[in-house]
């Protein structure tokens, strides 16, 4: 092994157990890449005329699946690279901007184990800009009940996200 | 319900789309989409941790939706190709020329691995009467999708809800 991976495990975390913050300054470069790097080639990712004139709002803006990584991201930087992301559904409730800062933040809602035995925490997180929730997520990220324990190597009927 | 709406209805529930994704998982783009979001996950940036915790490489779950997006132009085709093809029909029948994204949920199964060639199923499970948004008005649609790799194991389920809608007059 290369690096020393952080691994969190599910005996060290609690319900209500806050995520550290995340806050993450949006420029047009943060949209456009993230639009070209999921390959979401529409106009309103990439080009401000067509956001404003077709789209009627102020700006380029995050894409969907950008967000999903964002999200991802911000939950595995929590885990480390053990947590096995089983289930993850989120709600786009405003757009995020260039110029704008986002914020994530989580929460752990719960914790339980299935009957494979299989650790899961269910984290709710939030995307803020200027306090204001813009997207809601709920996911659902399995744990090492141990630091022998490796969700990863979870498969079939051993695998229920 | 009309004549339209009728058409519509009948697509509901059914596979519509089903297709491969133009091109196997490969590593350049989950440095691409890592890079992206400063994703630090050392599974993707260290094989042999890789390899000690997931059996080897594999791309970042939520680039589900990466694999199936077709390319911009390729030889042969005279209109750019969409992905979730599906929205785009429901967009061009139900006369709504703007839409957006509103939910999206995914599930994951088997890891994408490079190399994998994934194929997809595109299922629309709703369309809901018009509604009005400070967007406009329009409908809401609720569409499927299922991803697959070459051994036919589910890699992963997508959930997306669209609102299809036609911008006030000012």
């Amino acid at each position: 092994m290369t690096t020393t991976p952080h691994v969190l495990t599910a005996d060290r975390i609690k319900p209500g157990d806050p995520l550290p913050p995340l806050a993450v300054d949006v420029s047009a470069t943060t949209v456009v890449l993230g639009a070209i790097a999921s390959r979401d080639w529409r106009p309103m990712h990439h080009d401000k005329d067509f956001a404003v004139q077709r789209n009627g709002l102020k700006d380029i803006f995050l894409n969907t699946p950008n967000q999903a990584a964002w999200f991802e991201r911000y939950l595995t930087d929590w885990t480390g690279p053990l947590g096995r992301l089983g289930r993850m559904k989120f709600r786009m409730k405003d757009s995020i901007f260039p110029g704008d800062t986002m914020v994530f933040h989580g929460v752990v809602e719960k914790l339980e184990t299935d009957e494979a035995g299989c650790s899961w925490a269910n984290v709710a997180l939030s995307l803020t800009v200027n306090e204001k929730t813009m997207t809601e997520c709920a996911a659902r990220v399995a744990l090492p009940i141990s630091a022998e324990d490796n969700p990863w190597k979870r498969r079939g009927e051993n695998w229920k996200p | 319900m009309s004549k339209l709406a009728a058409e519509i209805q009948s697509w509901i529930g059914q596979v519509r789309y089903e297709e491969e994704a133009e091109f196997p998982v490969e590593r350049g783009y989950v440095y691409t989409s890592c890079a992206a979001v400063e994703n630090g996950n050392p599974l993707f940036w260290d094989d042999k941790l890789a390899e000690e915790i997931t059996g080897g490489p594999i791309a970042a779950p939520t680039m589900l939706s990466v694999w199936f997006r077709p390319h911009h132009w390729a030889p042969g085709r005279s209109q750019p190709q969409q992905p979730l093809q599906i929205h785009f029909d429901l967009k061009q029948k139900l006369e709504l020329p703007e839409a957006v994204m509103t939910d999206n949920e995914m599930i994951f199964y088997e890891p994408a691995r490079p190399g994998d060639r994934l194929r997809t199923r595109q299922i629309l499970r709703s369309v809901s009467d018009v509604k009005r948004t400070k967007l406009g008005q329009g409908r809401f649609w609720v569409i499927e999708v299922e991803t697959l790799n070459q051994n036919d194991a589910l890699v992963g389920k997508e959930s997306y809800t669209g609102f299809g809608y036609r911008r006030d007059e000012a």
